[in-house]
């Protein structure tokens, strides 16, 4: 179903998308294959991202596209997927990057944010003149963002924000921050969210060094030092830990198509590699044993193309649950990550080495598994479904 | 300036046929169609004139129903809008250029732009034959100066611009380039160097479902589109036989000479 992908489109997932679906998908898989894959490797040596693609992400309209109006494209949420899905079949740190851009920083502005604050950032960030970054988690406070402890404290018409996040992909690189603190004294119903910029006096950031995983894309630290922020830059409309979580649901529906893009990579290099590599006399691909891996790996991608289809239908008729996206999250990344750990063995030593896609892939999706929701995390969250019984409160 | 500009349907040339047993016809079910490639470089050198001189870019492609994507590809690139010849018949490049033909004495454009060739019959005639059936000037194989390689280079001087009234292009031909100035209005056909088409970006993708694209039929045009090509057979090129290492340069030249008898 990726560009990619179309000469084992067995189950003719194709055939559910629509013409303008196809055409967006077709068009981000040009982009990724001729702007972003001949400089991947290259950045993922030096731990950098190519910040200066934003402006042509912008301008492609992957950055906020299932947004309306202020600049953004208003894609549906199908077509938003399979755009997600072809940049992470680029890598994961670029679709963390659209990711954490559109659903993350320019989606509470869009839904929680004044007039102003929308007309001010909105239409820039569209375009990518102006980077975001969203700050939930901190040092100590993961999978518990409720316990934070940063703090926002109305002192006449500011807030006085003083705390600590981390792990925040594009931090050090970002014009504005969306960050979460508490402003009454340490209930998780008094969260609520700000938009700090760049430099605001005390607030600063610096980089998380020694990533084996997402090294083409920016982690950070965010410190807040008594950063005093206008009130006008509170995002009025949020409160509690369902703000947060509501951003985290949009960017885990994009992780769910994008995750099926890892695989694809990682599935498609394996499979020309078994088929030119001789061993014994004859290819890789006529063992059993090789061929029993591609057959399950192909079947496991086909169910979570279907799976995001479907998502991707129901977002769309705006029935979509966060449970929903929490099975698609779980599913389709812990998918991606054994794939891509499959595709490593069969490239044999080649699959160590960044000649090919696939231990990048494999170790980006590390992270994957464990950003926006462990893969733990979510199956409590399925269990709660099911049960009626939280394992995790 | 009004420029037609033609994309075609055809079969992805990244992915390998597959000719019916009977060796009858190709098996286009379960196939991946795109955009001719030449095609979308028409496309894009349109769009680079109106940007520069004003005007429209109309797109034109003749074939089933599906063919509206094509269309709607070149709309979303940047054309005005298209025009789409409902036909499930099979079309030789003959019936392209008549029908082709037509739509330009409906249209009257300074200008019609087509791909040199099709990348799935590789024919190479429509543009031609448009021209002989219409009387105008004709430059093929609009190409760039090889060596112009950076951007602002490629920028100053394009494979085909319009100065005093005259179109001028660069074309390729054996052995190099020639540019000739051709009258208005004209045929241009383009080759591979002539630009590298734009992303089509996901805004204007959404804005193309909006653009007005009109079908209409061979019949309504007055166009028959009997083939005067016929197929005869599709066939599978001759499989490659295992090379051999030989040991001296004496063998090869033995093996060349008496074996494979290609030199004296």
């Amino acid at each position: 179903m990726s560009e990619a992908f179309h000469g084992t489109d067995l189950y003719q997932v194709d055939g559910l998308l629509s013409e303008d679906e196809r055409m967006v998908r077709d068009s981000v898989s040009r982009w990724v294959d001729e702007r972003w894959l001949p400089i991947v490797r290259d950045h993922y040596r030096a731990g950098t991202f190519p910040i200066a693609l934003s402006t042509e992400l912008g301008e492609m309209g992957l950055l906020g596209s299932n947004l309306t109006g202020y600049g953004c494209p208003g894609l549906s949420g199908s077509t938003y997927g399979l755009a997600m899905m072809e940049l992470e079949r680029g890598d994961s740190g670029l679709r963390s990057f659209a990711s954490v851009q559109g659903s993350l920083c320019m989606f509470p502005i869009w839904r929680y944010g004044s007039e102003a604050l929308k007309e001010k950032f909105l239409p820039k960030m569209a375009k990518g003149e102006l980077i975001g970054c969203f700050g939930l988690t901190e040092p100590d406070h993961g999978s518990d963002p409720g316990g934070m402890i940063t703090k926002a404290v109305k002192d006449g018409s500011d807030y006085v924000l003083s705390g600590e996040k981390l792990w925040i992909t594009n931090g050090s690189v970002a014009d504005l921050a969306i960050v979460w603190a508490k402003v009454g004294s340490n209930e998780a119903t008094s969260i609520r969210g700000f938009v700090v910029e760049k430099g605001m006096k005390g607030f600063s950031a610096y980089n998380v060094e020694g990533k084996f995983s997402l090294r083409a894309s920016v982690t950070s630290g965010l410190v807040f030092d008594e950063v005093r922020v206008p009130a006008t830059h509170l995002l009025e409309g949020t409160g509690g830990l369902g703000s947060p979580l509501s951003c985290l649901n949009q960017a885990r529906y994009g992780i769910a198509w994008g995750a099926v893009g890892a695989a694809i990579a990682c599935f498609t290099c394996a499979l020309d590699y078994v088929k030119e590599r001789t061993q014994f006399g004859k290819p890789l691909a006529s063992f059993q044993l090789v061929q029993a891996k591609l057959a399950e790996m192909y079947t496991e991608i086909v169910k979570a193309q279907l799976l995001s289809v479907q998502l991707g239908r129901l977002k769309d008729a705006g029935k979509v649950t966060p449970v929903q996206v929490s099975m698609a999250k779980r599913n389709n990344v812990h998918m991606a990550l054994e794939v891509a750990r499959t595709c490593r063995e069969m490239l044999g030593a080649n699959g160590i080495a960044d000649e090919y896609p696939v231990f990048r892939h494999m170790a980006n999706l590390e992270s994957v598994y464990t950003y926006e929701g462990t893969h733990d995390i979510h199956t409590l969250i399925l269990g709660k479904h099911l049960t009626g019984i939280s394992a995790f409160e | 300036m009004k420029i037609l500009v033609t994309m075609k349907r055809v079969t992805d040339y990244e992915r390998k046929v597959k000719i019916a047993p009977d060796g009858s016809h190709l098996i286009t079910e379960g196939m991946n169609f795109v955009a001719n490639p030449f095609d979308e470089i028409a496309v894009e050198e349109a769009l680079r004139l109106t940007k520069a001189h004003g005007g429209e870019v109309v797109v034109f492609s003749a074939g089933p129903k599906d063919a509206a994507q094509q269309i709607r590809q070149g709309l979303a690139m940047g054309a005005d809008r298209g025009i789409h010849l409902l036909t499930d018949k099979e079309l030789d490049s003959d019936a392209v250029a008549r029908l082709l033909a037509k739509v330009v004495d409906q249209e009257k454009p300074d200008l019609v732009i087509l791909g040199k060739q099709a990348t799935d019959d590789d024919a190479n005639q429509a543009g031609q034959l448009l021209a002989g059936y219409l009387g105008w000037a004709q430059g093929t194989f609009a190409s760039k100066h090889e060596g112009l390689e950076g951007p602002e280079e490629k920028a100053q001087k394009p494979g085909l611009a319009i100065e005093g009234g005259k179109v001028h292009v660069v074309r390729e031909v054996d052995g190099g380039l020639e540019t000739i100035a051709l009258d208005m209005p004209a045929v241009v056909t383009t080759d591979l160097r002539l630009n590298h088409p734009r992303f089509t970006t996901l805004p204007n993708i959404m804005k193309a479902k909006k653009k007005k694209l009109d079908e209409v039929t061979a019949e309504s045009l007055g166009v028959d589109l009997s083939p005067k090509v016929k197929m005869l057979r599709f066939s599978e090129p001759p499989a490659r036989t295992a090379g051999q290492i030989v040991d001296s340069v004496d063998t090869l030249i033995h093996k060349l000479k008496n074996e494979r008898k290609v030199i004296a």
